[in-house]
């Protein structure tokens, strides 16, 4: 399903670019020449059948100019992202190098290989290609994945930094430019001051993907992440209208003061005006969403033409654009991603993703390849001043800045955080495209270019290589910021009231007191209007709801394993021959999986990295911690041995594998490095994450295994208000119900049978009660009050006054009603 | 300030500014604001906190208030509660929501996260024994989901007990199976909460500026 929306959009997305790069000519894509076959008949084209038959008919015909363009950009795309594969086969490369790094130097050597046989760049970056189509994915990337809590809390810093910040060093750089320009010895009089600060606000936008990345990976403190991160996103907007403002100022001949109070005044209009459109538009895709519970297919487009039509009524009124953008996708996220299913909502996710990086990495690819190919102007000495200023003011102004800001803020910025900022300071894609996309009039054109990439290369590769190393060394604040366990998310809540309450009670305000204002009308009208399903729910409750379908589906792992021993003919009457019953595990083999196991239960990462970084999706690739329990009883289930059980042979004949399922994919190795191709769980949203404090076993090991871990737990009757969320669960998994069981835990022991094998119902009571009585007395001992219970419910008929279970995966499966054998 | 000026006894402010690390200014804020919600009174008692109206939609205002009172949290030993508190008092309590200054050594960072926590800790702690008891620990998560209504008390027990088995997961590591996990002490209380970092989270930055006129 996904995966169908995904290449839509990405060939819509392509074939737009296409149709207007103009003249799309590339040396890369082997081009195919009229060899193969007749050459075309003049009658042109095979299409009037008539007609050619009576010529001769061709047999085969090639008409590359038809689909030269679409057909270059494709090969473009693909082959930039034929790149990217290639950075990450070797891992060590792109945690050392930045990726922008590697992608501009691929594209160096396309150039020179280009440039050796004289051919010349696809000229696809025009103006209008880049502002209607290459920029709205990226923009709309970053706004998409913001984190909008962490941004709320820090706005005033964000937009101080963005906002003042870059005007700083434009018109820093542009006037010290301009200063230089005078220095007879250099040769460059004749650029004037307006195009000096054109120049000076292109090189002002920074582009800290790269520097994200490393803060994500060293967990660097949240502020300081939060205001490059918004520091990115919104000085792409100041500069554009800058860009915009100074484009329009450096074709007048003089410029007056009235001049220069109509652009201070545009520049408000030009930003607000942004806001608003954004808003709006932001507002009514959410309540678009509402609606379109029925037309799921569709979904996710209203989220992109929303965006993009945001964008382009901004641009039709000339204010910002990005701005536009990136407010109605803050302010759509969290209502749109509440009433879409969970697939759109991966859809949305990915799509957007995709987009966006396949827009900067055709940029930074191209703009290796410019680098070779064009011709440059060179002028050491604007060039090297032009680097000098870009540091020095950026240096200069975070310190200011930082000065003026810190005593608004509650957390002030120290030495370390704003060498930080200061140093994060790369210039990216934008830079490059703004100054490729200049008018043709201005004179120096070609030298703005060449000076654009000499920033561009000297921050990224220097700065952005350097940039972790001296993190790690100056040792910077840090923070954790993942941890999904319910113990932190309750007492990060009750923090957060407690701080409210206190300031209710001093009355101090800050925006604490505002968020919790903010999340009372929220609730009780914002959300009555956009969302389908108004009940307000509690981080508390989600983040629960999450943890137990994660432990949910880690049974389905486990038990798959075992499941991957059996003699699965008996059990998958009707299935697809490619899927072969798995070999026996031998004693290496096992070894090699508890290393794999362990290794990657082990590996933690970072929630904001997944959701921000723009070359990862959000949530799909991140394996969690788990518990020295858990691992100790994975240890325990595959040891050698342990398959050959009879116990567990009999109890496979119960767990019986759906048809058709893919039995590689539920190998547990397999999904724990997640690769599993299993579609169902990269819809789940949180797929191979594992809950850090399941005690899940395999049936396999279920014999000897202490069992009553926990008796102040035991009493909580289930509660049915947990049957909504499984809904996706049991949508997506309803071709892959097997019969979990935790057995370490007296969790509810899924009786899940598919219905496909119901008729292995009766047998596989059997080995269902002997596992359970080999779990414990008190578990036997249920057994029997309740042996028959309902074949479709999760632990059912537990639910008596003290009967139950570790709680952690009590919510039930709505029991279907099924014939009992 | 204007605040500071109106008040004879600027000597006391002085000890209570050495003594909580408030600033001169900030006291007589507050003072403002204490005498604003004591109505002119010297203590404040309990119904004088049931009444501020910007409380009342705070879903563990129970436990706010409660903190206010105990005494474990004006000396390091003290056991029970008082009915009524001074000024003195409330800003003592103010003072665990100081933000960190900018230069604060390792170790004094270290102190302060333990000083903070241990507010929050005796917050849950509702009876003073050393331990969150999964009672208590249920009654808080029942009071942050009050709010969420259609919920109700059966989801708020489960994720209570689910949080605890969490707990003694993580702080006990293998627990034989007649082991019984009483409850989560204030070690393990640290040890759940290590990553995250409180110094961002508690506390309230608290202004220069008299604030009490905009106050209902």
């Amino acid at each position: 399903m996904g995966g169908h929306w995904i290449s839509l959009h990405f060939l819509t997305f392509v074939t737009i670019t296409s149709l207007l790069g103009s003249g799309a000519k590339g040396e890369i894509p082997p081009r195919p020449i009229n060899t193969a076959g007749p050459p075309i008949t003049q009658n042109n084209g095979p299409q009037s059948f008539p007609e050619a038959a009576k010529t001769n008919l061709p047999l085969f015909t090639v008409d590359y100019s038809r689909i030269q363009i679409p057909f270059e950009i494709t090969l473009w795309v693909l082959l930039a992202s034929f790149a990217k594969i290639g950075f990450h086969v070797y891992n060590k490369i792109t945690i050392w190098v930045p990726e922008s790094c590697l992608l501009i130097a691929v594209g160096l050597i396309v150039g020179s290989i280009m440039h050796a046989v004289h051919e010349e760049p696809p000229a696809v970056l025009s103006s209008n290609v880049f502002f209607l189509y290459m920029l709205p994915p990226i923009v709309l990337d970053s706004g998409y994945f913001m984190p909008t809590r962490a941004f709320f809390e820090n706005i005033g810093t964000v937009l101080w930094f963005a906002v003042v910040g870059t005007l700083w060093n434009s018109i820093g750089i542009g006037i010290s430019l301009f200063t230089i320009c005078q220095i007879e010895a250099f040769g460059v009089q004749d650029i004037n001051l307006q195009e000096n600060l054109l120049f000076a606000a292109i090189i002002s936008a920074v582009d800290p993907v790269a520097v994200l990345t490393v803060f994500e990976d060293v967990n660097v403190n949240e502020q300081l992440y939060i205001v490059v991160f918004g520091e990115c996103l919104f000085n792409d907007a100041v500069t554009v209208v800058l860009y915009n403002l100074f484009n329009h100022v450096a074709e007048l001949p003089v410029v007056d003061a009235p001049d220069v109070f109509l652009g201070v005044a545009r520049f408000f209009v030009v930003g607000l005006g942004g806001v608003l459109f954004g808003f709006l538009f932001g507002v009514v895709a959410s309540f678009t969403t509402r609606f379109t519970g029925k037309v799921g297919e569709i979904e996710p487009l209203f989220i992109f033409m929303y965006s993009y039509l945001a964008y382009l009524v901004a641009e039709l009124f000339a204010i910002s654009s990005i701005m536009a953008i990136v407010t109605c996708a803050l302010t759509m996220k969290y209502y749109v991603e509440e009433n879409v299913s969970q697939r759109s909502c991966t859809t949305i996710r990915h799509v957007i993703k995709m987009m966006g990086s396949v827009s900067e990495t055709l940029i930074f690819f191209f703009l290796g390849v410019v680098t070779i190919t064009t011709e440059h102007e060179w002028n050491w000495g604007y060039i090297s001043f032009t680097l000098l200023f870009a540091v020095v003011w950026r240096g200069l102004g975070v310190l200011v800045l930082t000065q003026i800001i810190n005593p608004f803020r509650t957390i002030p910025f120290n030495l370390k955080d704003q060498f930080g900022l200061a140093y994060g300071g790369l210039r990216g894609a934008i830079s490059f495209a703004l100054v490729f996309t200049l008018p043709e009039n201005i004179g120096r054109k070609k030298l703005f270019i060449t000076a654009t990439i000499v920033i561009i290369i000297f921050t990224v590769f220097i700065q952005g290589i350097s940039i972790r190393p001296l993190i790690e060394l100056m040792n910077v604040r840090k923070t954790n910021r993942n941890l999904d366990t319910i113990n932190v998310e309750v007492h990060s809540r009750t923090m957060e009231h407690t701080i409210a309450g206190i300031e209710d009670l001093c009355g101090q305000w800050s925006h604490h007191y505002w968020k919790d204002k903010f999340i009372k009308f929220n609730n009780s009208f914002i959300r009555k209007i956009l969302i389908r399903d108004s009940r307000a729910e509690s981080s508390i409750v989600a983040l629960y709801k999450k943890l137990e379908l994660q432990n949910a589906m880690e049974i389905l792992d486990s038990v798959s394993a075992d499941i991957s021993d059996t003699p699965l003919d008996e059990l998958l009457p009707d299935k697809k021959p490619s899927s072969n019953p798995k070999k026996k595990f031998h004693a290496t083999d096992l070894r090699n999986m508890h290393d794999i196991l362990s290794k990657n239960m082990y590996k933690i990462r970072q929630r904001t990295v997944a959701y921000t970084s723009k070359y990862a999706m959000p949530n799909d690739t991140r394996s969690k911690e788990i518990l020295i329990r858990r691992h100790a009883s994975i240890r325990r289930s595959i040891r050698p041995g342990s398959f050959q059980n009879p116990d567990v042979a009999r109890s496979h004949k119960y767990l019986s594998l759906p048809a058709g399922q893919n039995l590689d994919s539920q190998f547990p190795p397999k999904r724990m490095s997640h690769v599993g191709d299993s579609d169902t769980m990269s819809e789940m949203g949180y797929p191979a994450v594992r809950a850090r404090f399941g005690r899940a076993q395999r049936p396999s090991s279920s014999s000897g295994m202490p069992l009553q871990m926990l008796d102040t737990v035991r009493e909580a009757p289930s509660s049915v208000s947990l049957v909504d969320e499984q809904q996706p669960l049991r949508d997506s998994h309803s071709h892959s119900h097997r019969a979990p069981h935790l057995a370490g835990s007296r969790a509810p022991i899924p009786r899940q049978r598919n219905g496909s094998s119901g008729d292995n119902g009766d047998t596989a009571r059997g080995p269902r009660e002997e596992e359970e009585e080999a779990a414990g007395e008190e578990e036997e001992e249920q057994q029997q009050q309740q042996p028959l219970s309902p074949p479709h419910s999760w632990a059912p008929a537990r639910q008596g006054e003290g009967r139950a279970q570790a709680p952690l995966l009590r919510p039930q499966w709505k029991p279907r009603p099924q014939p009992r054998p | 300030m204007g605040g500071l000026n109106s008040v004879p006894d600027d000597q006391r402010y002085r000890e209570l500014a050495d003594k909580t690390g408030f600033s001169l200014e900030q006291i007589g804020n507050l003072h403002n604001r204490f005498k604003q919600l004591s109505h002119n009174e010297d203590t404040l008692r309990r119904d004088d906190f049931s009444k501020i109206p910007d409380l009342a939609c705070n879903p563990i205002r129970a436990e706010i208030i409660e903190a206010f009172f105990d005494k474990r949290n004006f000396q390091s030993h003290g056991v029970g509660t008082v009915e009524e508190i001074g000024f003195e008092e409330f800003l003592t309590i103010m003072s665990y929501f100081r933000p960190p200054s900018l230069n604060m050594s390792e170790e004094q960072r270290e102190e302060l996260r333990r000083i903070k926590l241990r507010f929050l800790f005796n917050m849950h702690d509702t009876d003073n024994d050393g331990t969150i008891t999964l009672e208590e620990y249920r009654h808080v998560v029942e009071e942050l989901l009050s709010r969420s209504g259609a919920l109700g008390r059966e989801t708020a027990k489960g994720i209570a007990d689910a949080a605890m088995l969490e707990v003694a997961s993580i702080s006990m590591g293998h627990m034989e199976p007649d082991e019984f996990y009483e409850g989560i002490t204030f070690e393990h209380f640290l040890k759940i909460l290590k990553g995250i970092e409180i110094e961002t989270r508690m506390h309230i930055r608290f202004l220069n500026v008299d604030t009490t006129v905009l106050c209902k």
